[in-house]
């Protein structure tokens, strides 16, 4: 049975300027459910440089993506948000109330006044190799993820990569496989290299082939694959298989956002400038996925963002209701909600 | 300061660069089918480009850091770089490379 939750406003990726909305939302005493694709918070700041330096945040010389979302994560406490992580909204639903029904592929239906996408550049998927006609066998022979190590259980297995995810899946299925076949465009790993050595020592046992090349193409029928093909260095070469695990890490795709009947601006959502409002009355976007003239995908720009929607959200959320605009320096209201008055 | 790229469907781009630029930059500027998602932060491979062969020695080398990032895309060649690690400059006036099959936009 699906899980029903409702609640006032839901937010559509726990990036930078997703979270900095839930600061944003607190103050007017909104609280916020998180959903994103993710297994936890930062977006892009902590998948895709959780590690660089970023030097143009107002007020800090220079903090990088993590200590960013570390912050924010620190900021936004004392509000509760609620996360849900590792899941993708599907459908968003106009009610006759004018109030959204949303549903992820968790299972889960939200019930919520107001929708915030701040997905960012899209959602996070598995990069796609560029290999002919490749779509017709996923999730029938070729998976970029193994959800159920049974669906691997005596195949023929090719794991195509050098990263953590390829060396990992490499040790796990060995055992059940009938063969395995590790493909890599070059003989240095970026994974662990207590893993490298446990495959290596695999190779030098014969339970592993460990093949220098890329693939090229895929033969088969029915989204069912038999054989490999390679590129090397001496030359193309084809190996039976009938699972292909390609691990290439993550790329964003704007996803099922596509479909919400809002109106586009090449991969990005179109807002206005005064509450950062679609085509859709109560479905906001801030942050890198909208679309303005003048836009510039900075993270500072959507927290500005961020700030001006919240002012708009409350009044969907609570209609008539006076808002009084104060400062968190002076506002003994506000520093009682952030829990230092 | 010119550079030549040749993009996915083939087509020829003659662009415009400026000393300073990342030449990943120049070409999504002029609006070429790249995809850049993470701005030149070493930290994704969709600005994957061939650099003619004429050009390899003046483009020089990936970094090792460069090579991690090369590992996530599956049509690597010999003269793979990634264009947000390449810096205009007088030297490559002239450059001439090709779009990669994995650095365009879905």
């Amino acid at each position: 049975m699906s899980t029903e939750i409702t609640t006032d406003v839901v937010v559509i990726g726990a990036g930078p300027c997703g979270l900095f909305a839930a600061f944003e939302l607190g103050l007017l005493d909104i609280k916020c459910h998180f959903i994103d694709i993710l297994d936890r918070p930062g977006g892009q700041c902590a998948e895709l440089y959780p590690e660089k330096p970023i030097y143009d945040i107002p007020g800090f010389p220079v903090v990088t993506g993590q200590q960013l979302t570390d912050n924010l994560m620190a900021q936004i406490a004392p509000f509760s948000p609620e996360f849900h992580f590792s899941r993708m909204v599907n459908s968003i639903e106009k009610q006759p109330d004018g109030s959204f029904k949303l549903t992820t592929d968790a299972d889960e239906i939200f019930y919520t006044k107001v929708v915030v996408i701040a997905a960012g550049g899209g959602s996070f998927q598995p990069k796609r190799p560029p290999v002919p006609e490749i779509e017709q066998y996923e999730n029938k022979s070729v998976f970029y993820a193994v959800r159920k190590m049974d669906d691997f259980r005596g195949q023929d297995v090719v794991i195509v990569g050098g990263g953590d995810s390829a060396l990992d899946w490499t040790l796990n299925l060995q055992p059940i496989v009938r063969t395995l076949t590790l493909v890599h465009r070059r003989d240095a790993f970026k994974a662990a290299p207590a893993s490298v050595n446990k495959m290596k020592e695999l190779v030098a046992e014969g339970k592993v082939n460990f093949q220098l090349g890329q693939v090229a193409k895929l033969d088969g029928e029915d989204g069912q694959i038999n054989h490999v093909h390679l590129t090397t260095e001496a030359g193309d070469l084809s190996i039976p298989a009938t699972r292909l695990l390609p691990f290439f890490g993550l790329t964003m795709k704007l996803g099922p956002v596509a479909d919400w009947g809002l109106e586009l601006n090449d991969n990005t959502i179109v807002v206005d400038t005064e509450k950062f409002e679609t085509s859709v009355p109560g479905i906001f976007a801030i942050g890198d996925i909208n679309y303005y003239p003048g836009k510039l995908k900075l993270i500072l720009s959507g927290f500005h963002e961020a700030a001006l929607m919240a002012q708009a959200a409350k009044a969907i959320v609570s209609p008539g209701e006076r808002v009084v605009f104060q400062y968190t320096t002076s506002s003994t209201k506000l520093q009682k909600k952030l829990g230092v008055a | 300061m010119i550079i030549h790229v040749t993009d996915q469907a083939g087509e020829n781009h003659e662009l415009e660069g400026l000393e300073g630029w990342r030449v990943m930059e120049v070409i999504r500027d002029w609006g070429l089918n790249i995809k850049a998602e993470c701005g030149g932060a070493l930290s994704c491979a969709t600005c994957h480009v061939y650099v003619d062969p004429a050009w390899t020695d003046a483009v020089g080398k990936p970094s090792e850091e460069e090579e991690d990032m090369l590992d996530s895309v599956g049509d690597v060649r010999p003269t793979s770089r990634l264009s947000c690690q390449i810096l205009m400059s007088d030297a490559l006036d002239g450059l001439k490379l090709t779009l990669a099959p994995s650095a365009g936009k879905d």
